[in-house]
């Protein structure tokens, strides 16, 4: 195959300018770099945020949404009205024919897994201190299967609440809260006058308050018997789905089966996805905007470039390159300066990320939030290589519009 | 010998109009045969040049009209009047104006790369031909801006003969030069014209090199006046 000659000349300019080349494709490596890491950093966050959120919350819960009663009647004279307070109404959480959703629910393609809960609001008391909190009523090894909780154990385990009858899992900030340890009892009250001595089977540390300081783990009889329900009773339905980001259009699809209010993690978690959402547009800001500088520094070089070498352009077009010969020379250069930087610039980035996620942070966190990403490795090559050929296309063109007659006759 | 016509150039006017319009070309008509060695003459702004860049298609703001190898030229795309200069028409400027970074060899090659009839192997024995008619073949590898000017002026027209162009167009080519160089050229020029047939118009202000052509026009005023 015959090399084309506009890439021998594109290649001959490169190579003879080596100092230029270096110092533009740098300048696109920073610029990729960061924007790699920054990206990174961003995703990294976001996904240690959800992470958390998941350790505790379903992607879709289905419950019995509180009715607020209407603050007009129509009488049955129909001439005249009730008026009344607009209170909640005293109505039972109980889900009617739970298993039979539930069922439906996990036949549904995008569900890996569902499962039937109590919840319900508890005082925990020893001697004189009391606290609030919730307790959840539920088939323990299921529910740790679907949450990974064991890996949140810090004291006995998931399983020891089913050989347990009597058993709760608490967790760690109650426990120091309250002076207890593994094999303590814990007196459990429930709203309505229930009240339970159970033992200590287990402490979770789950690294966020309201569940360690709050929340305590029984079998769903317990829960039933403290809520004086029969034995089919269940509040709510924990379901999980391949693919949380599309929870929402998820949970339209199960509206269809109930009338039951169905619930994504994006309502429950509204705040948690706006910090979310500002973070990703913040670094994402910045960093295209030190991708953009990087791209100004290659138009730079090729402006320059070009300037340098009106003579040479005047001279190919004299002897038969036509404007988009030039222009594909020209490009062919900021091309190869691009493909040398962003791959420069994929490296530094890789070698942030490597250096920050060796940062341990300590507590919950662990190490430092940050990941290699393939697509963002992906993202930030392509984005490079997009922003240098449009930093390279107005040089280009302009180098295609000189007229070799008015260099000639200078 | 009978005289077959290369390029006909007929009522071509032209005008600058900066700073103020001017007419630098006014109805030129001239016909230029093939092997025929043919110098343009005149004074400083008489035109002479502005007419070889007319005919050079590389400058396409006249009115008039261009017969190239009996094709009208005029108003033809941009790219295919590059295409025309690549393949039938050489050029030979005063600044010898090679690319720099490029070797001798590379510089002569790179018309025929961009034509591309024949393979890379046949052109670099080729460009070695040229090279060696003009004596430069010792030179081939070295960089173009390293040679003397009187070499880069001959490795330049050994690129405009590269092609084998129907006419050698040459804007001052001696103008640089010194007078064993310029000889040199001139012999060149000869040789090409009578025995290869290809057709040489160089505009000049060198009277003995004028003298020693085929025909010389010669202008004033943007008209031809002899």
């Amino acid at each position: 195959m015959k090399k084309s000659v506009n890439i021998e000349i594109a290649y001959t300019h490169i190579i003879t300018r080596k100092t230029a080349t270096f110092i533009a494709a740098v300048g696109v490596a920073i610029g990729v770099g960061v924007y790699l890491f920054m990206n990174s950093l961003s995703s990294g966050f976001t996904k240690f945020s959800r992470d958390n959120t998941f350790v505790s919350n379903a992607h879709i819960k289905v419950y019995v949404k509180d009715k607020i009663s209407s603050t007009i009647i129509p009488h049955s004279s129909k001439t005249s009205y009730i008026i009344n307070n607009s209170q909640i109404l005293d109505l039972s959480k109980k889900l009617y024919n739970p298993d039979q959703l539930l069922q439906t629910i996990k036949n549904q393609p995008f569900v890996i897994n569902a499962l039937s809960l109590v919840e319900y609001s508890v005082n925990f008391r020893r001697g004189s201190s009391e606290l609030k909190g919730s307790a959840v009523g539920v088939d323990m090894n299921e529910y740790a299967k679907m949450f990974n909780t064991n890996k949140y154990m810090i004291a006995g385990s998931t399983n020891s609440l089913k050989e347990n009858l009597l058993g709760v899992i608490i967790g760690q900030g109650l426990a120091k809260k309250l002076s207890l340890q593994m094999g303590d009892n814990l007196t459990i009250s429930s709203n309505e006058g229930v009240i339970q001595v159970l033992k200590i089977v287990g402490i979770f540390r789950m690294g966020n308050p309201s569940m360690d300081e709050g929340r305590c783990f029984v079998n769903l009889s317990i829960g039933r018997q403290m809520l004086k329900t029969s034995a089919d009773y269940v509040t709510t339905l924990y379901v999980n789905t391949v693919d949380p980001d599309k929870a929402e259009d998820y949970a339209k699809m199960l509206i269809s089966y109930t009338d039951y209010e169905v619930e994504n993690w994006q309502i429950s978690s509204a705040e948690l996805l706006s910090a979310d959402k500002t973070r990703i547009i913040m670094m994402g800001s910045i960093s295209l905007t030190i991708l953009i500088v990087a791209a100004f520094g290659i138009y730079n070089i090729l402006s320059s470039t070009i300037n340098q070498k009106i003579n040479d352009i005047a001279i190919l077009k004299a002897i038969g390159f036509n404007g988009t010969d030039v222009i594909k020379i020209f490009m062919l250069e900021a091309l190869i300066m691009g493909v040398i930087g962003t791959a420069m610039g994929l490296l530094l980035g890789a070698g942030l990320i490597g250096i920050v996620s060796n940062i341990y942070m300590g507590g919950p966190v662990g190490y430092f939030p940050i990941y290699f990403e393939f697509p963002l490795f992906l993202k930030s090559f392509i984005l490079g290589i997009i922003i240098i050929l449009c930093a390279g296309y107005f040089p280009a063109k302009n180098a295609a519009n000189v007229d070799p007659v008015s260099i000639f006759r200078k | 010998m009978t005289k077959d016509p290369i390029l006909k150039a007929k009522n071509i006017v032209k005008y600058f109009y900066d700073p103020a319009t001017f007419k630098a070309l006014n109805e030129v008509s001239f016909v230029a045969y093939k092997g025929e060695f043919l110098t343009l003459m005149g004074k400083s702004g008489c035109g002479k040049s502005t007419l070889l860049y007319c005919i050079s298609t590389m400058d396409t703001k006249y009115e008039g009209e261009l017969v190239l190898n009996d094709k009208l030229v005029t108003g033809l795309s941009p790219n295919k009047m590059a295409q025309i200069r690549n393949e039938y028409i050489g050029f030979v400027f005063q600044f010898h104006y090679l690319l720099p970074e490029f070797t001798c060899l590379k510089n002569v090659m790179i018309p025929a790369l961009k034509l591309n009839k024949l393979s890379h192997q046949e052109i670099e024995e080729r460009a070695y031909q040229k090279l060696e008619i003009l004596g430069l073949k010792d030179q081939a590898h070295k960089q173009a801006n390293k040679l003397s000017g009187g070499q880069q002026q001959r490795v330049s027209i050994a690129r405009a003969l590269i092609n084998d162009p129907a006419i050698i167009l040459c804007d001052e080519p001696t103008g640089n030069l010194d007078s064993k160089n310029t000889q040199i050229v001139f012999d060149i020029f000869k040789q090409l014209a009578s025995e290869n047939g290809q057709t040489i118009i160089a505009v000049t202000h060198d009277n003995d090199f004028a003298k020693a052509s085929d025909r010389t026009i010669e202008m004033a005023d943007g008209k031809i006046i002899g």
